[in-house]
């Protein structure tokens, strides 16, 4: 009897769109989010996150009608990141119906807006997204792993573990830790990474970058996880939510299984 | 059988949008509001809560919403609390050192939960009671939490013999605290049944119908 290992699938979002290839049968429009989240719900999926791609600011609305469509059929819980850049997006989107917000670069930009956050929604809605990516050459941090934005293509400089800590200071209630390195290569969490957060938060630890296969998620969650998230492995239909599910439960851990 | 028509307290608290479509979902009618003649009418309502106990304290005391409370409940009337609106319902909440009071329908402290991990945040599983009625047939579901406060000994002052004893659920998060309680007309949950899935809706259901 204990807390259960989430599993989160994670969909881009470009103007109200899914834009990661879906190869999913079976849905009526695989590119409508809304559709997409149902389904992974009925898989199982403990939490669905929704990551706002769309490059002009002037679209924000589509995205509120996504989440609130979304808000509207789906009973899991729902984070919503990208482009958040004030308390007052954060508010548009908790009203309309999001549960959790992620800060990524904004919160680089202003740390502050982690903290205001956190005083006016509450610790728990509030999760810090890190891009973080071992030290190319040039670049040197304490721990080795360094923050980046623009999808990894910028670096900061900022130690990546040291952020983390700080984030968590300034009232993150969660940390979203995506391995620049490992996503999209399908070889497996970065794990030393996790185990290098974990060491120094106390606050939940979502992983993410680098699910290929379902044996890849046990070892990121024995390194440290509370919740595993993956987009594309899901999306192209390479292996389902309830899958990992099966797999983790078979390793030992604990997560929600569904009945069917 | 009529639609039930059910208020939920709009004090400014978080993602209201959740709690109302879930209860849609089950059949009931819902109006998001901070009226306190709809508040304290309504078949049922419902005190959601995100954030910080004082916060809410305060949203909730700005409209009367201990009034409201009140005045239901001594007339019998359904109130279901969720999260810190549950947690409101306690004597009191203690923040980083600093007491608040609650509502009082329950003595009892809110304090921070001892556990390597806070927020308590994901989907635990509860002990329920054999005399729940709002976890009959769900006693073996997960349910969704998120909160770092709770109550971890519940204690009720001896007074009560006009009433049935309440029915307490637990859950564990690096230590005992109360999930849920079911006492008459009050009812609350530290979890969030409109974001617990098909549990969720299933245990918002049983309650919607017992207030027919």
């Amino acid at each position: 009897m204990s807390l259960a290992i989430r599993v989160i699938p994670c969909l881009d979002v470009d103007d109200g769109r899914v834009v990661k290839g879906i190869n999913f049968t079976g849905l009526r429009d695989a590119g409508d989010p809304v559709e997409l989240a149902a389904r992974y719900d009925a898989e199982g999926a403990d939490e669905l996150v929704f990551l706002d791609i769309t490059a002009s600011s002037g679209d924000r609305k589509t995205m509120l009608d996504v989440v609130r469509r979304t808000a509207d059929c789906i009973f899991i819980p729902l984070t919503v990141g990208g482009g958040v850049r004030s308390p007052d997006d954060f508010n548009l989107l908790l009203r309309a119906g999001a549960d959790k917000v992620s800060l990524n670069t904004a919160a680089i930009a202003d740390p502050n807006l982690l903290s205001q956050a956190a005083e006016r929604f509450g610790a728990q809605c509030v999760v810090l997204s890190i891009d973080a990516r071992r030290c190319p050459p040039g670049v040197s941090t304490e721990s080795g792993f360094e923050v980046t934005t623009h999808g990894g293509r910028r670096s900061t400089g900022i130690d990546a573990i040291a952020w983390a800590i700080e984030g968590t200071k300034r009232g993150a209630g969660e940390i979203l830790l995506n391995s620049i390195d490992a996503d999209g290569t399908k070889a497996g969490f970065d794990l030393q990474l996790i185990e290098g957060v974990r060491s120094v938060v106390q606050v939940p630890l979502i992983a993410s970058g680098g699910a290929g296969a379902l044996t890849d998620f046990a070892p990121a969650v024995n390194a440290g996880a509370d919740a595993v998230l993956a987009a594309s492995v899901f999306h192209f239909g390479e292996f389902s939510v309830a899958e990992v599910k099966q797999e983790l439960n078979e390793a030992g851990i604990l997560v929600r299984l569904i009945a069917h | 059988m009529s639609i039930r028509d059910i208020v939920i307290l709009d004090y400014g608290s978080g993602n209201l949008r959740s709690a109302q479509r879930a209860l849609e979902r089950v059949g009931a009618t819902v109006t998001l509001t901070s009226d306190f003649d709809s508040a304290v009418n309504a078949d049922a309502l419902v005190v959601p809560g995100v954030g910080a106990f004082a916060a809410c304290m305060r949203g909730i005391l700005e409209i009367q919403g201990d009034q409201i409370i009140d005045r239901r409940i001594s007339g019998g009337r359904p109130v279901l609390g969720i999260c810190v609106g549950m947690q409101v319902l306690f004597a009191n909440g203690d923040e980083h050192g600093t007491e608040v009071a609650g509502l009082g329908q329950w003595p009892g402290v809110v304090e921070q939960l001892d556990a390597p991990i806070l927020p308590h945040m994901g989907w635990n599983t509860i002990r329920a009671p054999a005399n729940s009625k709002i976890f009959d047939g769900l006693a073996d579901e997960r349910f969704y939490f998120v909160h770092s406060y709770g109550v971890t000994k519940w204690q009720l002052n001896g007074n009560t013999l006009d009433r049935q004893p309440p029915v307490v659920t637990w859950c564990t998060h690096g230590t005992d605290f109360v999930a849920a309680v079911e006492d008459g007309p009050l009812v609350a949950t530290q979890f969030h049944p409109e974001k617990s899935g098909d549990a969720g809706l299933a245990l918002l259901q049983s309650w919607v119908r017992s207030l027919y």
